[in-house]
């Protein structure tokens, strides 16, 4: 083992291209995620008539509601597929810092959510006729950080689920709470960047995604050893 | 151990609440506003206080199970996220009975309540977890990593939620300018802080005691299937 950058690098490639390749020969994950993702906001159309004063206070919410059950039916997804093959044994047994096999996880989870989080934008911009376009750039950007904070915590939380009885409950139960600053940060700011406002009337919200985001890649990162063990 | 020192903890325990509630009823003067539903704050506020105290034993229990790999501290964590479990719900419960009659709501998505809120489903996410893993060994290890991400996660929570919003009555100990009590009420709080505090660590203890028999049970009766196959 020799713990170089590059040698480090490799091996969050390796764990990343393998996840894309499985995906790519079954699409099974992005289909049922998005599916699941567009439902959700179809639903939400049943539970508010949307006028677009109304939608403009909605969609954020509506959106991360979204979110958070895509990521959920996502990161479920992304260890039950390791543990049907005993791959989290594997990993486990690998010689290399799990640490790094969980960067390669969460790169491609992360790959995974944004994918099916731009399809459901796209769903509720035509159904709630909005146009994200004016505020593409900051609502881009805000719920970038979100994501990558959120499935920073999902992924481990996906692994730890992967050990349970009951895992597609008690996924939910672990993460929801902790990922609660994401999702509060998340729809302030992105309430802030739809409506026009100025970046800086919304920039405290989009520093504390970024910082969360970060905090919770670093621990996860250091944790993700005891997850794996046996 | 033997049997002293738990009675004279339970002893302990008994008269200091039994003071507890005697200066929260008689010693303590009436609050001017509120009224009598401001005494429910000597209960509230301390169980408030412990069950802070009890998820900080989970947090420091499981850093040092995962450090030590030591059963005893997996212990500890266990019984204090139970007991904590308790005292966060009874946090829950005389929060609204005192919001009622003076907000004239039982709930409001304020920042502490939220915090609170999170707070017990950190416990119940928690203990379920403990519950749900079939292997002893798997669910002291994955309880740790829970507990230690929950437990960086509460001020990150904290942060968001104030700045989101607030409508808590601002803290009357070492606030700012303009706070502070009457020194009979101060007393009063502090001996319920401490009164719940003592009761938490009897209950704590009781149910370490629990924590130790059941592994001595479960080492007896390997030792009695090695011993006696057939049976």
């Amino acid at each position: 083992m020799n713990p170089t950058p590059v040698h480090s690098l490799k091996i969050i490639a390796a764990v990343l291209t393998k996840d894309l390749r499985l995906e790519w020969r079954n699409r099974e994950t992005l289909a049922s995620v998005c599916v699941f993702g567009i439902l959700v906001v179809f639903l939400f159309n049943f539970a508010f008539e949307p006028g677009r004063e109304e939608s403009l206070r909605q969609l954020p919410g509506l959106l991360w509601v979204a979110f958070a059950f895509a990521g959920v039916l996502c990161f479920n997804r992304s260890f039950a597929l390791e543990r049907e093959n005993a791959c989290l044994e594997g990993m486990a047994l690998a010689p290399v810092d799990p640490g790094l096999v969980y960067l390669g996880k969460m790169l491609a989870n992360l790959i995974f959510l944004c994918i099916a989080e731009c399809v459901i934008v796209f769903a509720a911009s035509l159904w709630y006729n909005f146009s994200f376009v004016p505020s593409l750039k900051w609502f881009g950007l805000i719920t970038f950080l979100c994501t990558l904070g959120y499935v920073a915590v999902g992924t481990t939380f996906g692994a730890v689920a992967a050990n349970l009885h009951m895992r597609e409950v008690m996924l939910p139960v672990l993460q929801f709470p902790v990922a609660l600053p994401i999702f509060i940060a998340g729809i302030e700011a992105s309430t802030g960047a739809l409506k026009g406002d100025p970046p800086s009337s919304y920039m405290s919200w989009v520093k504390l995604a970024a910082g969360i985001a970060v905090i919770f890649v670093v621990l996860s990162y250091l944790m993700f050893e005891y997850v794996l063990e046996e | 151990m033997g049997k002293t020192l738990p009675t004279i903890h339970f002893l302990v325990t008994l008269v200091w609440m039994l003071l507890a509630f005697w200066m929260i009823f008689l010693y303590a003067p009436q609050e001017l506003t509120m009224g009598e539903v401001q005494r429910i704050f000597y209960i509230h506020a301390p169980l408030g206080w412990v069950a802070g105290t009890a998820y900080t034993i989970v947090f420091i229990s499981s850093v040092i199970y995962l450090w030590k790999r030591s059963p005893a501290a997996d212990d500890l964590a266990h019984a204090s996220g139970e007991v904590g479990f308790i005292f966060c719900s009874s946090l829950l419960f005389t929060g609204p009975l005192w919001a009622k009659p003076v907000w004239g709501i039982w709930w409001t998505w304020d920042a502490r309540l939220t915090l609170t809120f999170v707070l017990w489903l950190l416990f119940v996410s928690y203990l379920m977890l403990r519950s749900y893993v079939s292997s002893p060994g798997r669910a002291a290890t994955l309880a740790a990593v829970v507990g230690i991400i929950g437990f960086v996660d509460v001020p990150i929570d904290y942060m968001a939620i104030r700045w989101w919003r607030t409508q808590h009555p601002q803290p009357v100990i070492a606030g700012g300018e303009g706070s502070g009590l009457d020194p009979r009420m101060f007393l009063t709080f502090m001996v319920c802080v401490g009164a719940f505090h003592c009761l938490f660590s009897y209950l704590l203890a009781r149910r370490l005691r629990l924590a130790r028999a059941r592994r001595e049970v479960s080492a007896l009766r390997r030792t009695l299937a090695l011993r006696y196959p057939e049976e």
